[in-house]
């Protein structure tokens, strides 16, 4: 198993904390729009399909699929650098989003497109976030 | 009269340079300026249009480049789009002086990358302070990463082998043997590049574009004007834009920006992929060539493998691609697209000596900006001999 590596932390917009949030929790958080229903991520203040405001957030089953991935054997920046090798991916969620992610807790060679996987939360230090609101982790998914 | 056989590219220079500490980044650019103005045969003071975007060009930008030029032109574009910008930039051009707000434009690239010690492909994969890059900075995706997403996925959907990605270098290692200029000259074999180290899977060290100091220019003007200067015009037939994202959550990674803006330029040129002699192509990584010949239409999604082996995009074969060596060999000073036109462009003109791709009529340039992983831009141009 590769060295566990700690997540640089998430920055947060108004747009955006809803979803570190819900991360915090350990809950992985999307954003559905109340009028033409379609899910779309990132998250945004607006629906780039029907340009509505009323926009939902609901809790994905934080189930999903590879997509691609690629096991990074070279990268300069901390704490990367002392990671490798990592994989970096796109899992396809139940819900439609594909997001990038990394997979984690196997090891990189076992790694495959279609592979079943979910979920999994590291709590990341946001102590400089002071009274402004919860606590934010970084959604990465392991083999299911 | 449309923009399409109405412009042409007057002048051309690409620097020598592929190290110089001692060299800043305007200067390359004002180099540059001097070597595609004695090129074109025209002055300074005919520049009336200046274009430029570089890696550390923010706002004011091109107002900072005009002082140092000591111009004052009449129209200014600091469109930065990635390493493509520079294609995109003559499509403004020709835009501009099709509707007259120019008549001689200047495009202007200039970068010391490799002396700066900039690590592109591997240093700027971590974390940001920016909340729209949340979603990618916690996970480390360089810029190879990015580029190895789309080829593991194309791999797994169409059977696509290492050896035939790797044949894309060789072809260009063995161009840039032929260009005086080049930074790599030695010959390479496809053992070579699956034998050198993997970065990202599945791209290795020799399946990754290199690193140099450099800088170009380019001269657009109308066709009716270039007639009368110093060199052959090269006539802009077709130009195109696009740009590929994440959208709301399903990008389709084996669906480049090339797609949509190779059909806009192909079809404002009228002709086919047929007609076409040569690409210059950005090669920031051998699967940017391969996923932007599919999707320029040039094959069939899934047969880009086969369509880059057997020496079929190197001089001398069906369709050679980047005739100067790319910048997987000849340089590649950060962003890149200005040397797709300048290449285009001398090919166009017959003066490229032993790398010349025979009686070269027509070609197409296609510029990539940005990283096909998460989203990246793309420009074309389909070029003449007039």
């Amino acid at each position: 198993m590769p060295p566990e590596f700690t997540h640089p932390k998430p920055a947060a917009s108004w747009e955006t904390r809803a979803y570190w949030e819900g991360a915090g929790r350990h809950e992985l958080v999307l954003q559905r729009c109340g009028d033409c229903g379609v899910v779309q991520h990132r998250p945004r203040a607006i629906c780039a399909s029907c340009l509505s405001s009323a926009l939902q957030h609901f809790v994905s089953s934080g189930r999903g699929q590879v997509y691609t991935f690629t096991v990074t054997h070279q990268n300069g920046v901390p704490p990367f650098r002392d990671a490798v090798p990592y994989v970096l991916a796109y899992v396809d969620l139940e819900e439609g989003p594909r997001l990038m992610t990394n997979i984690v807790g196997c090891d990189p060679g076992d790694v495959a497109i279609g592979m079943d996987v979910v979920v999994d939360f590291q709590d990341a230090d946001t102590s400089d976030l002071g009274d402004a609101g919860g606590a934010f982790a970084v959604p990465r998914f392991r083999p299911a | 009269m449309s923009v399409s056989g109405s412009i042409a590219i007057a002048g051309v220079h690409e620097h020598e340079t592929r190290w110089a500490p001692e060299k800043t980044e305007i200067q390359i650019m004002a180099e540059s300026a001097r070597g595609a103005l004695a090129d074109a045969g025209l002055a300074l003071s005919d520049v009336d249009g200046l274009f430029a975007a570089s890696m550390s060009m923010g706002a004011m930008g091109t107002v900072s480049l005009a002082e140092y030029l000591n111009i004052k032109p009449r129209y200014l574009d600091g469109t930065n789009i990635g390493g493509s910008s520079f294609v995109a930039h003559v499509n403004h051009a020709a835009a501009a002086i099709h509707a007259g707000l120019c008549d001689v434009a200047l495009i202007l690239y200039g970068s010391t990358a490799a002396s700066n010690a900039m690590a592109i492909g591997t240093g700027l994969g971590g974390g940001s302070r920016d909340p729209n890059q949340a979603f990618v900075g916690p996970y480390g995706m360089t810029t190879v990463g990015s580029y190895a997403l789309v080829a593991q996925r194309h791999m797994h959907l169409y059977g696509t082998k290492s050896e035939q990605l790797a044949e894309i270098s060789v072809a260009m290692r063995k161009h840039a043997g032929l260009n005086p200029n080049a930074k790599m000259k030695s010959p390479i074999s496809v053992d070579d590049v699956l034998e050198s180290r993997m970065i990202s899977e599945p791209l290795h060290l020799l399946d990754c574009c290199i690193i140099s100091d450099g800088g170009g220019a380019v001269i657009v003007t109308s066709l009716e004007r270039a007639r009368d200067l110093a060199k052959p015009p090269v006539v802009l037939l077709g130009c195109g834009e696009a740009v590929a994202h994440q959208e709301i959550g399903a990008p389709d990674l084996l669906t480049l920006a090339a797609k949509q803006s190779g059909e806009h330029a192909l079809g404002m040129a009228g002709v086919s992929h047929d007609d076409i002699d040569f690409c210059t192509i950005y090669d920031s990584f051998t699967i940017t060539v391969l996923s932007t010949l599919e999707n320029l239409g040039f094959c069939k999604p899934g047969e880009g493998g086969d369509f880059v082996s057997g020496g079929r995009i190197a001089l001398g074969g069906a369709l050679p691609i980047n005739p100067d060596g790319g910048g997987l060999s000849n340089n590649h000073p950060g962003m890149r697209g200005i040397f797709l036109v300048i290449e285009a462009t001398k090919q166009l003109r017959g003066e490229c000596g032993e790398r010349q791709v025979a009686g070269a009529k027509l070609g197409l340039a296609h510029g990539t900006g940005g990283t096909l992983g998460t989203m990246h831009s793309g420009a074309t141009l389909v070029l003449a001999r007039d």
